[in-house]
This record gives C-alpha cells, structure tokens and sequence, in this order.
C-alpha cells in the first residue's frame, strides 16, 4: 500500500490573486524578504496497490481526470510505501 | 419545445431557472435531478448557478463528474442547446464541453450587482433577439467567474467569433479579454457568468435577460417547423 501526496498549485503563467493577496499582507506584517507567494491544495490518498510503477500511473491518471484542472494548474505527486 | 434545468445537490437557481422560461415562453419545462440519465424528451437543457457540490475541490469540478452530465455531453454532441449560467458555466468548462476555466474574482470578492454586457455575437441560438453590439443589463452573483484561456485558445475563440458576451466598462472579475460568455465550436453551448434568468422583468431590475429565452425558442421553431 502507499500513501500519495498531491500538490496542486495554479500554472505559472496563471495570475494567484491569493496569493498576492497574502504577499501584500505579509509585507504589512513587515516580512519584505517575501516574493512571489503562490497558494495551492495538498491532498493525501490511501492508495491499495503493491506495485510502485501502477501506483504512480493511477495518480497520475487521478491528477489528469479530477484532482487537477490542467487548464490553470499544475500538480506534483509523491507516493510513499506503508 | 422541452426543457429540462438539471438540478444538483448545491444549485440554487434552479427555481430562477425554471420560471424564467414559464414567464418567458409559456414552454413545458422539468426539473432533472443529476442521477437521471436519460435527458433524450428535452430539447434544450439549463444548467443553473449555485455551489454544487459546495464548490468542493474547484467550482464545478464534481457536478461535471455526476450521471446527468454523461447525458448531457451525449445531447451537445446531438446538436442540442445547452445553456450554463454561472455555476453551470463553470460545469461545462469542468466538463470540457467549452474551454478554459473560471478562477477566484481578481479583487477575490463576491460580486452581486448589476452589470453591463455587450452582445458581441446575435447569430448564436441564444441571441437571436439580440442587436449586435447592444449593451444590456444582466446580474452577475459570483466569487469565482473570471474566466482564463491560454493566448491560442483564446486566438481561436475571437477568430470563430465565440465570445457571445463581454463586460462593458468595468470587468467585474479580471476575466481574460473581459469575457463574460462563450459558446462552443459547434455552436450549441453557451456558458456565461451573467444571469439572464434573473433579469427577465423589469420589477426584478431588468427584462434584459428575456430575449436569450425567445431567442432559444425562436432558434428551435425555425428548425423544427412549429407555430
């Protein structure tokens, strides 16, 4: 069995009004060492498989089908056996 | 002619919906819960605003995944009208019947109030009864409406004259191109921010939104032969 991580956060080239948001704030705050914030999801998945390489290409599929819209954002998966 | 507004768990303009083509058009009209799959009496199927499925993961994003929506891309496919407001706009984006998607209002506020539109496109099933370049007034109720599309999609949506509505004046969410709605290749689906169905008499603030819904009727009696 593993346990997958996703990260999904918006493309680069798609503007973060989040995260911009929370920049501005964190400058407010006096943090001014602070660039670019982008905002973004984590996910955890139980995933029932034994096999790393099928694990891997199910979340892949998982990423492309409904965890991210591949439209505006961009996804990163880790997969760890437990 | 049959309608069908296909009602998920979360929508809430259903109702909105639904009285605006009994007002409007006097036409037989049902409400469709999101498990029925056989969408095959309607001719024309309504995709109302809400949060359905509470907005869970993105706007859109599970409704586009519901038994309903197998049907309705079947129906698109048939060259049936499909109509997505708001919510329903970002369904179809979600359902890769239009493209691109709605992200977070540039200010990140929800934005209630009324808004100018200019009808770019009057050859569409949907606008029919529209002047090209009028500028109506139509409510807009979204946090989550501010439509994205790399530069080719959007190259390719001005060249085949696919952006039905832009804002005029202000753009209220920092939509690319200030799009408010577009319509598909074949040009049967129509997804926008606005809500016609909420503008349909002039004591709710506006009858501006009424011509969409004679527009669809006009567009399927010229097809079909009826009075």
């Amino acid at each position: 069995m593993f346990k997958a991580t996703v990260f999904v956060t918006l493309r680069e080239s798609v503007l973060d009004p989040q995260g911009s948001a929370v920049r501005g704030s964190l400058h407010t705050l006096g943090f001014d060492e602070v660039g670019e914030v982008r905002i973004g999801k984590y996910m955890q998945l139980e995933i029932n498989l034994n096999d790393r390489a099928a694990a891997e290409e199910r979340v892949k599929e998982m990423c492309e089908k409904l965890l991210a819209n591949t439209v505006i954002e961009d996804y990163r998966c880790e997969l760890q056996e437990v | 002619m049959n309608f069908a507004v296909i009602v998920f768990p979360g929508s809430n303009c259903d109702v909105d919906m639904y009285k605006a083509v009994e007002d409007c058009l006097g036409q037989p009209v049902d409400y469709v819960w999101y498990t029925q799959t056989d969408l095959s009496k309607y001719d024309a199927i309504l995709i109302p605003g809400g949060f359905s499925y509470g907005d869970y993961l993105r706007t859109g994003a599970m409704a586009s995944l519901a038994p309903a929506m197998e049907s309705v891309k079947k129906a698109a496919a048939e060259g049936k009208l499909v109509l997505g407001v708001c919510n329903g706009f970002q369904i179809l984006t979600e359902a890769g019947l239009l493209p691109g998607a709605l992200r977070r209002n540039q200010s990140l506020k929800f934005h209630c109030k009324y808004v100018d539109l200019k009808v770019e496109s009057n050859s569409t099933p949907f606008t029919l009864d529209y002047q090209e370049g009028e500028i109506i007034k139509i409510p807009i109720a979204h946090g989550e409406g501010n439509y994205y599309c790399d530069p080719e999609t959007l190259n390719k949506l001005q060249e085949n004259n696919q952006v039905v509505f832009r804002y005029e004046g202000l753009n209220p969410n920092g939509s690319v191109d200030e799009i408010a709605g577009i319509i598909n290749e074949q040009g049967n689906v129509l997804g926008m921010m606005p809500h016609p169905e909420r503008a349909v008499h002039e004591w709710l603030g506006s009858e501006d939104g009424k011509r969409m819904f004679t527009s669809i009727l006009k567009y399927w009696r010229e097809r079909n032969g009826a009075a």
